[in-house]
């Protein structure tokens, strides 16, 4: 199948950037979207162009570092399916495709489409923990966990940093994925008694890493590969207001 | 060299704890003078630098990626051992210290693996405390599972992310430490060589990969927790950025490098669909549990599976190991994969297939089962496979998983280079010749969290070492080399593309240095690889500078340093004259076809030392002794 691609040209951060047409002529259906980029890439290479810059790295949809927009849609149109796991068999011969970086004042563009995403690292470091240091822990079975706490902590743990909530949000906002690491805490005995310390922690910092405040428009659980739910919002947001009426 | 491995003596239940006895200790107030590197942040690297810092050390860390979180470790599914007896079902230390000596084939050294086995009681607690995830049953007690053969339920789980969950662990433990600024950590930042300075590891030099800038971190002790080299296959399981380079870089600065041949094929993958395959995805093991293998009983027999008939089918796994079954081994399995292939028989457009068949389970146990237990497997199989195996069987196909070789490391985790400590899958030391499943968590944690902040000590309080700043002349010239490569690597300007190379290469590793390995093929490898590498350093194209991010270039040193370790591997293979473990040598085999070891000649590790470019490297042997676990033949009949 034949593939036509506009993709985002940065040099660096202070080039202004473009979008720029290329022509898959040889797209498999088998490809994954990343393989069809590397063919492209070793075709730009045969050419004596240099290949787009893109961030990728296990391939299976788990390590959370691929992703960009497709047609506006972060992650492209497959629900739950991260860029790596998307197959060229949801296209068809002829379509045309406009990728983009992740757009975040939070994550700007360090190469075509490749984001500087530190601003998440800077979040959990601000309180995205249990502060146990190694050697302290009790026996496993010590603190019990009910499964359907253990479930929904691991329903948020599930979340892989890659971004695209912020991306696809209107606002540009983090909360997303503050709410999934806050909700995976705190549902669990272990994480009780810093749960408001980490919410109130990891709300300033998202302010000075100028994310944008959420105004529930939903879009980051559309896009959300892993499919974390709004509700972690709604209980970060609950944790917050708790932190801040018990001056916590 | 004389390789001393430190290892105590006396009785295996207590060495840990004499050994950890008679190190030498740091006072707590001098611990913020001594600067550690760490490079990697998986579970080795991760675990290791957040311990470091919270014992006081001023710790530097690096990774290649772009936040500490991505490390591959991530990827792992299936669990992680500890011999809790949680289940009462008869597990103790011993028995899993046993089961990993014995899954190993006997190449692994007693004591690191009595000490692994020990330590997995610990690692679960941290990881419980950490909020990790796991698994639990009503009651609210740690749920597990029995995996990869074990006839004791001792493995922790967290769905099918365990890797992830125990990884995002470590992370967090790692980002508390940053936030506290106890560690200072460099992402996008990759290792391209080590300092050595009056035969101690002092420092490396990195590449800042946003910006090119080459620059030295200089420091008391470097700790290597860089991963394996499955990626010299160029299809494997493992991540697309996953290298040898530190590793390798290491070994050509002094370090000796352990059995590389031994490598471990997974035998349950997503076959690969064409040319343009950038890697392979692993299917859990766990689905042959209820997956039936077979391919068609004759040679070329191209209809559909479902309209093959029942006496038509090969179920060549639960025929020839009756026992066993579909649940033999992964090396046991992946090999008669292969052989069933070569046979002509393999499925599917390449012919590199088998069916994994869950037609009779459905029918068994009704489809909600099987969607219950293997329903994200089904789905991921669906979206890459573009096929839903609830109708149609799934075609799998071995691939490389995993390496057992590495860094040659003592007891202490130091390697042959004082001052230079190797952790998880960058070392060679507790799997043997084949590791077990849910073991490679266990170890790189084991390693990161408990054994290298108890043993770094030592080092730190017995050695006086001189001052080093950027000015010596080996910093300087450490440098100038790392940019060299580079520059040489730029100046090319051939025709080929980097990947065409690699991928050239792994092809001819895969066939010649893979599943099972001979003489002639090995032979003929060793001859091909070095005309390959001379191949590319004059006819490979890397366009751009080294002052931007530069993907290709990246990839360009990477596959430079595959080139030289495909070599070692080979040589490796060839030396072995024996089956042990993933390392299948066919001239060596029993009269049923099994893997045939040799321990009265082949009972070592074999320690490979870089003897300079273009020079034979020359082998040094540990010698292996079996005090409590004796060798026997495995057999899964």
């Amino acid at each position: 199948m034949r593939i036509i691609l506009h993709i985002w040209r940065q040099r660096d951060a202070n080039d202004k950037g473009r979008m720029a047409r290329y022509e898959v002529p040889n797209a498999s259906e088998h490809m994954s979207f990343l393989e069809m980029l590397d063919v492209l890439n070793e075709d730009l290479i045969a050419r004596n162009e240099e290949p787009v810059a893109f961030d990728h790295d296990c391939r299976e949809g788990i390590c959370g570092m691929c992703g960009c927009m497709v047609d506006g849609v972060a992650h492209g149109p497959l629900p739950g399916t991260t860029l790596c796991q998307l197959h060229m068999r949801h296209f068809k011969d002829g379509d045309e495709l406009y990728l983009e970086p992740w757009r975040a004042r939070a994550f700007p563009v360090v190469r075509d489409l490749v984001v500087d995403r530190s601003a998440f690292d800077r979040l959990i470091a601000a309180g995205g923990f249990i502060s146990v240091s190694t050697g302290s822990a009790p026996d496993g079975n010590a603190v019990l966990v009910p499964k359907e706490d253990a479930e929904r902590s691991m329903d948020a743990a599930a979340c892989i940093g890659c971004g695209a909530c912020v991306a696809m949000c209107p606002n540009a906002s983090a909360s997303l994925f503050m709410g999934a690491k806050i909700a995976h805490l705190g549902l669990l005995p272990q994480g009780q008694p810093e749960r408001y310390r980490r919410v109130a922690a990891m709300e300033v910092q998202a302010v000075r890493e100028l994310f944008g405040s959420c105004t529930n428009a939903g879009e980051c659980e559309a896009v959300c590969p892993k499919e974390i739910k709004l509700e972690v919002i709604a209980r970060m947001n609950r944790d917050f207001l708790r932190a801040h009426l018990t001056g916590r | 060299m004389p390789l001393d491995s430190q290892s105590p003596t006396g009785p295996i239940e207590t060495r840990w704890d004499r050994h950890r006895f008679s190190l030498k200790l740091v006072n707590p107030s001098n611990k913020r003078k001594h600067k550690i590197v760490v490079v990697g942040t998986g579970l080795a690297g991760g675990s290791a630098a957040a311990s470091l810092a919270e014992l006081g050390y001023n710790v530097h860390c690096f990774c290649f990626q772009d936040s500490p979180r991505r490390a591959h470790s991530i990827a792992a599914q299936g669990g992680i051992n500890a011999a809790k007896n949680y289940h009462n079902d008869g597990d103790s230390v011993f028995r899993l210290f046993y089961d990993t000596v014995k899954g190993g084939d006997f190449r692994a050294r007693e004591s690191n693996v009595y000490r692994l086995a020990e330590l997995s009681l610990n690692i679960i607690d941290q990881c419980v405390a950490q909020g990790v995830p796991f698994a639990r049953e009503y009651s609210g007690y740690l749920d597990n599972r029995s995996f990869g053969g074990a006839q004791v339920s001792r493995t922790f789980y967290a769905r099918g992310q365990t890797g992830q969950q125990l990884l995002l662990g470590a992370y967090q433990a790692l980002e508390r430490q940053i936030g506290a600024g106890q560690v200072q950590m460099f992402p996008r930042t990759e290792m391209l060589d080590l300092i050595v300075v009056d035969g101690r590891a002092r420092g490396i030099v990195t590449r800042n990969l946003m910006t090119g800038r080459i620059a030295s971190h200089l420091a008391d002790t470097v700790v290597l927790a860089t991963g394996g080299y499955g990626n010299v296959y160029y299809l494997s399981t493992n991540a697309k950025g996953s290298n040898a380079t530190a590793i390798w870089r290491a070994h050509k600065r002094g370090a000796l490098f352990a059995n590389p041949c031994f490598t471990q094929i997974h035998p349950t993958c997503i076959p690969v669909s064409g040319e343009y395959q950038s890697k392979l995805t692993l299917m859990s093991e766990s689905l042959r549990n209820d997956g039936r293998v077979w391919v068609p009983l004759t040679k070329g027999d191209t209809r559909a599976p479902g309209q093959i008939p029942e006496a038509e089918r090969d179920y060549f796994l639960e025929r020839k190991y009756p026992s066993f079954g579909n649940l033999v081994p992964r090396d046991v399995a992946s090999r008669n994969a292969k052989q069933v292939c070569d046979e002509g028989r393999g499925v599917g457009p390449s012919g590199l297939a088998v069916y994994l068949d869950f037609r009779d389970a459905i029918q068994r146990l009704g489809k909600a089962v099987i969607e219950e237990r293997y329903g994200n497997l089904f789905d991921m199989y669906e979206r890459i496979a573009g096929e839903d195996p609830y109708n149609a069987p799934m075609r799998i196909y071995p691939a490389i998983h995993y390496t057992m070789g590495g860094l040659w490391v003592d007891y202490n985790l130091m390697s042959t280079i004082p001052g230079l400590y190797v952790i998880g899958e960058a070392n060679f030391s507790d799997h043997g010749a084949n590791r077990l499943g849910a073991s490679a968590l266990m170890q790189g944690l084991a390693d990161g969290y408990f054994v290298l902040p108890n043993t770094i000590n030592d080092y730190l309080a017995s050695t006086k070492l001189d001052p080093v700043d950027a000015t010596h002349a080996v910093v300087r010239d450490a440098e100038a080399g790392v940019a060299a490569i580079a520059k040489r690597l730029l100046d090319v300007k051939g025709t080929r593309s980097v990947d065409s190379y690699h991928r050239e290469l792994g092809k001819l590793m895969w066939e010649n240095c893979g599943m099972s390995r001979n003489a002639r093929g090995l032979r003929y490898a060793l001859l091909r690889i070095p005309e390959l590498r001379e191949q590319y350093w004059r006819d490979v194209r890397v366009l751009g500078t080294g002052e931007e991010l530069n993907q290709s270039l990246e990839k360009a040193g990477r596959v430079a340093d595959f080139l030289e370790l495909a070599e070692l591997m080979c040589l490796d293979a060839l030396e072995r004259n024996e089956s042990c473990g993933g390392h299948f040598r066919e001239e060596f085999q029993t009269p049923e076809g099994e893997a045939q070891r040799d321990d009265e000649h082949y009972s070592y590790t074999a320690a490979w030392e870089f003897r300079g470019a273009g020079n034979r490297p020359e082998m040094h042997k540990e010698p292996l002794a079996f005090e409590y676990v004796h060798p026997s033949q495995r057999s899964y009949k």
